[in-house]
């Protein structure tokens, strides 16, 4: 009867052996792993393409609100034409002139990198970010031939996470015309209303640096209004997100300052104060 | 077997719950129900993992060694999260973005791994789907309740949807700011348990240990 039942060839023979038998141990979680590692694969290769053209878009529609250019239901594709996308050199606070494509640019991969990336020391690295890129995208939407507004990406530690975000400035690379995050895990309801637009109305206007070209801006605690002194420089900061808000403060003193965008956000202005 | 696969599938969703009778998977209870989207997209993903990981675990329970089954059948359970996870990123994006790291934790979700443990190793694949299914719609049912709450006396909001006008956007309705925090959570899910136990006192635990009455007699 046994010799009926008995499979043939190999694979039959070890999977009628005993469960607890070495060999087919090892056989069953070798098969195991190729066959989940075959699924997992699978499912990341084939909806890849779909998941890019999502953070592509996130990306997109943020930088599009942040200027006032949203409207629910566009098509980014065509909506995104608008922007020309540069790359900064932020050390140099001039425009970089190499081949990277600032379209592809991963800022934040790049930051991470050897030779694309810089380390920053304790006292430098008031955002909590540890290391920058050398470059960063910039989008710049202009009228006609004169720029209207300038995008910047900025990123800074609040509470729990790092927020990423993008700031849009006037023409005068002085005067904040928004803010917007796209990505953080503050606390929901806290910190997390770092995304309420009300509050991010209260940014619109708000200028940034002093006579001397130093940044003056600053998330504050408590009420702002126009009798504050120096409330063009303020921001009433986030109640029951003190972290949070001190956190934004950060990165804006850092992105705006001498280690982010200061150079940059120079330069452009005394073109600007020549033309 | 009809009557089988119903109770599977209806016995954990107040009877047997695996959240307010076994007190299981508590920790995602926590961290997805500050709102209502995020916790019924959760719930969809764990009640899809808890089901197919419950039929492929039975296909195979034949041949899995009892040495590495725990091991078989995290892997199996950890692909599917990944999977899920990946459709999510793909057709749910922004909802993928509010969930962020608790899609992935779902691998650890004690629910998931119990009934693959408990239920699947002994049980055909069917029936295990179903066991799986009913399972995941029980966790569902206490998280919605649960962020139901939370939505709704945190932030005056449901779906995102505002139902109570909130005071700093100019309503009458001072949200209770706790109620966003992890421990509201615990609070909720007491209170749960204590309703469905008055309810069904047949749920509640006999003691572990009671005091031994002293009578007087026995006083030396």
């Amino acid at each position: 009867m046994a010799e009926i039942t008995q499979k043939k060839g190999f694979l039959g023979q070890l999977m009628q052996r005993p469960n607890d038998d070495p060999t087919k141990t090892i056989f069953i979680a070798i098969m195991l792993c190729l066959v989940c590692s075959v699924m997992v694969s699978t499912a990341a290769v084939a909806l890849k393409s779909k998941q890019i053209v999502n953070k592509q878009n996130d990306i997109r529609q943020n930088i599009l609100a942040v200027t006032d250019q949203y409207e629910p239901g566009m098509d980014m594709e065509t909506a995104f034409e608008k922007f020309e996308v540069k790359l900064v050199d932020i050390a140099a606070g001039e425009f970089a002139e190499n081949d990277i494509n600032p379209a592809t640019f991963d800022q934040r991969k790049a930051a991470g990198s050897p030779d694309l990336g810089v380390r920053l020391s304790n006292r430098e690295d008031i955002a909590g970010i540890g290391s920058r890129a050398k470059y960063a995208p910039v989008y710049i939407l202009r009228q006609g031939d004169e720029i209207e507004q300038i995008v910047i990406p900025v990123h800074g530690y609040g509470l729990w996470s790092t927020m990423y975000g993008f700031l849009s400035l006037e023409n005068d690379f002085n005067t904040i015309r928004g803010l917007r995050f796209y990505e953080h895990a503050e606390t929901p309801g806290l910190g997390g209303e770092i995304e309420n637009s009300r509050w991010l109305a209260k940014w619109e206007g708000k200028k940034i640096f002093d006579e001397n070209g130093n940044v003056e801006f600053r998330v504050v605690r408590g009420y702002v209004d126009n009798n504050t002194p120096q409330a063009e420089y303020k921001v009433d900061g986030l109640s029951g997100a003190t972290l949070t808000s001190q956190g934004v403060s950060n990165m804006m003193v850092f992105w705006l300052g001498e280690n982010g965008f200061g150079p940059f956000l120079q330069n452009m202005r005394s073109e600007v104060g020549n033309n | 077997m009809a009557s089988q696969a119903k109770t599977n599938v209806i016995d954990p969703l107040i009877d047997n719950n695996p959240i307010t009778l076994q007190v299981l998977g508590i920790c995602s209870a926590l961290a997805v129900t500050t709102n209502m989207t995020a916790a019924l997209i959760m719930c969809i993903a764990l009640t899809t993992v808890a089901a197919f990981s419950g039929a492929i675990i039975s296909m195979i329970r034949h041949h899995i060694p009892s040495s590495i089954r725990i091991i078989v059948q995290m892997t199996v359970i950890a692909s599917l999260v990944i999977i899920v996870d990946q459709i999510l990123k793909a057709y749910a994006y922004e909802a993928s973005k509010q969930l962020s790291v608790f899609v992935g934790l779902i691998i650890t979700n004690c629910i998931v791994l119990g009934r693959a443990e408990a239920y699947a190793m002994k049980n055909s694949p069917g029936m295990s789907f179903l066991d799986g299914l009913g399972n995941g719609l029980g966790y569902s049912v206490v998280l919605l309740v649960v962020a139901f709450f939370r939505e709704l006396l945190g932030a005056g909001k449901l779906f995102g949807q505002t139902i109570i006008p909130v005071a700093n956007e100019g309503g009458w309705y001072m949200p209770n700011g706790l109620m966003l925090l992890p421990p509201s959570a615990f609070f909720i899910i007491g209170l749960m348990i204590w309703a469905i136990r008055t309810w069904k006192p047949r749920q509640v635990e006999a003691p572990d240990y009671q005091i031994h009455q002293v009578h007087r007699t026995e006083v030396l």
